[in-house]
């Protein structure tokens, strides 16, 4: 019976390059779910966000406005590229998922509406977002550590043009004032998703990598009600908290999101940058 | 939109450097033509301080005055001060 060959040594090099030793047992970031996953949930709030702000691109009220959206937009992007890429395949991530899959909380993929919408989604969102990077400073994991450091800057950008423009629109004539009051009210049914504390997460605050948001809700809340009041606009009561987007459950708007989003990598697969 | 003031913005390059004119953006108000200015002027890094004015404010001198204004300067070389004559150990002139 002949001898199997022997092993050469460059083979087994080829070989050690493809699957390092011990990569299925040993632990590691890369095979840790519950670092995945925590990373595809900020991942995915930037990548939604900065996908629908990216929709204004051409349409927004004057064309400073439109540099400005397109802005954010970008900081986001660029944010969602670490964390997936953290995660990852950055652009298998985003472009290979379908929607069961996206892990962002709802108020990211609402739909623009008017500007006075987007501006709202953008304060209540942003704020909540610059909060949880400064926290995410002190996480174990130094991937979110670092994309959170880069990021707070351009968060607090975000954070303050969105109030700038709130309290404009909202002090300002009665047509924007109406069109804040109607944003309130489309957006602030999403906001108790922001500070839901799932088993998920529960672990991945257990493990040091994420913070807990409800650290800081009393803070949110305030800085939140400070702008409205500046804003003359109504704090409004609490609603029925609708929660889901963490677990996959996402409103009917993702589908379409995606579906734009994910066109041309799909279609196009050979498709390169 | 179209009732938003227009505002000069002026951008410093450099720390040392004096703000230069960038161009110009429209806004509502003084706030936010810094904001536009930011996002329309420095998005690659231009700049390190931003000025804006509302154009409004700045008075410019009549193009049609531009003969009697400038060209008497033509001709009189000698207001630029090339004539010294600078000793070698000076340096950095």
């Amino acid at each position: 019976m002949p001898s199997l060959p022997t092993i050469q040594p460059e083979d087994e090099a080829v070989a050690n390059k493809v699957q390092p030793a011990g990569a299925f047992d040993a632990p590691s970031d890369a095979h840790d779910p519950v670092r995945a996953g925590y990373l595809l949930r900020l991942g995915d709030d930037a990548l939604i966000l900065g996908q629908r702000l990216s929709e204004w691109t051409g349409h927004a009220p004057s064309v400073e406005v439109d540099l400005s959206l397109a802005n954010l937009a970008l900081d986001l992007v660029g944010q969602a590229t670490l964390f997936l890429g953290a995660a990852g395949d950055a652009d298998e991530l985003a472009f290979k998922r379908d929607v069961l899959d996206f892990r962002n909380c709802l108020l990211v993929e609402q739909p623009n509406g008017d500007f006075a919408r987007t501006m709202m989604r953008h304060l209540l969102f942003s704020t909540w977002q610059h909060m949880l990077y400064q926290a995410l400073g002190d996480s174990r994991d130094q991937a979110v550590r670092e994309v959170a450091a880069k990021g707070v800057k351009e968060v607090a950008y975000h954070r303050e043009i969105a109030g700038e423009w709130i309290v404009r629109l909202g002090d300002g004539t009665d047509e924007s004032h109406a069109r804040c009051l109607d944003a309130l009210d489309w957006c602030w049914r999403f906001v108790p998703e922001l500070f839901e504390v799932d088993e998920e997460l529960e672990a991945a605050i257990a493990a040091g990598i994420a913070v807990d948001p409800r650290l800081f809700e009393a803070d949110y809340r305030a800085a939140i009600a400070a702008v409205l009041t500046e804003a003359r606009l109504p704090i409004p009561a609490d609603q029925r908290a609708i929660l889901g987007g963490r677990r996959g459950h996402h409103s009917e708007h993702l589908g379409h999101l995606l579906a734009i989003m994910q066109y041309l990598p799909r279609t196009y697969p050979d498709a390169v940058w | 939109m179209s009732d938003w003031p227009l505002w000069e913005v002026f951008v410093r390059t450099k720390g040392g450097l004096a703000h230069r004119h960038f161009g110009s953006v429209h806004a509502p108000d003084a706030e936010m033509a810094l904001r536009h200015a930011r996002d329309t002027y420095t998005r690659r890094q231009e700049g390190v301080s931003l000025w804006v004015v509302k154009s409004s404010d700045i008075v410019a001198s009549d193009p049609a005055q531009a003969g009697e204004l400038f060209e008497p300067a033509a001709d009189k070389v000698y207001r630029h001060p090339t004539f010294y004559e600078i000793p070698d150990e000076v340096k950095h002139i």
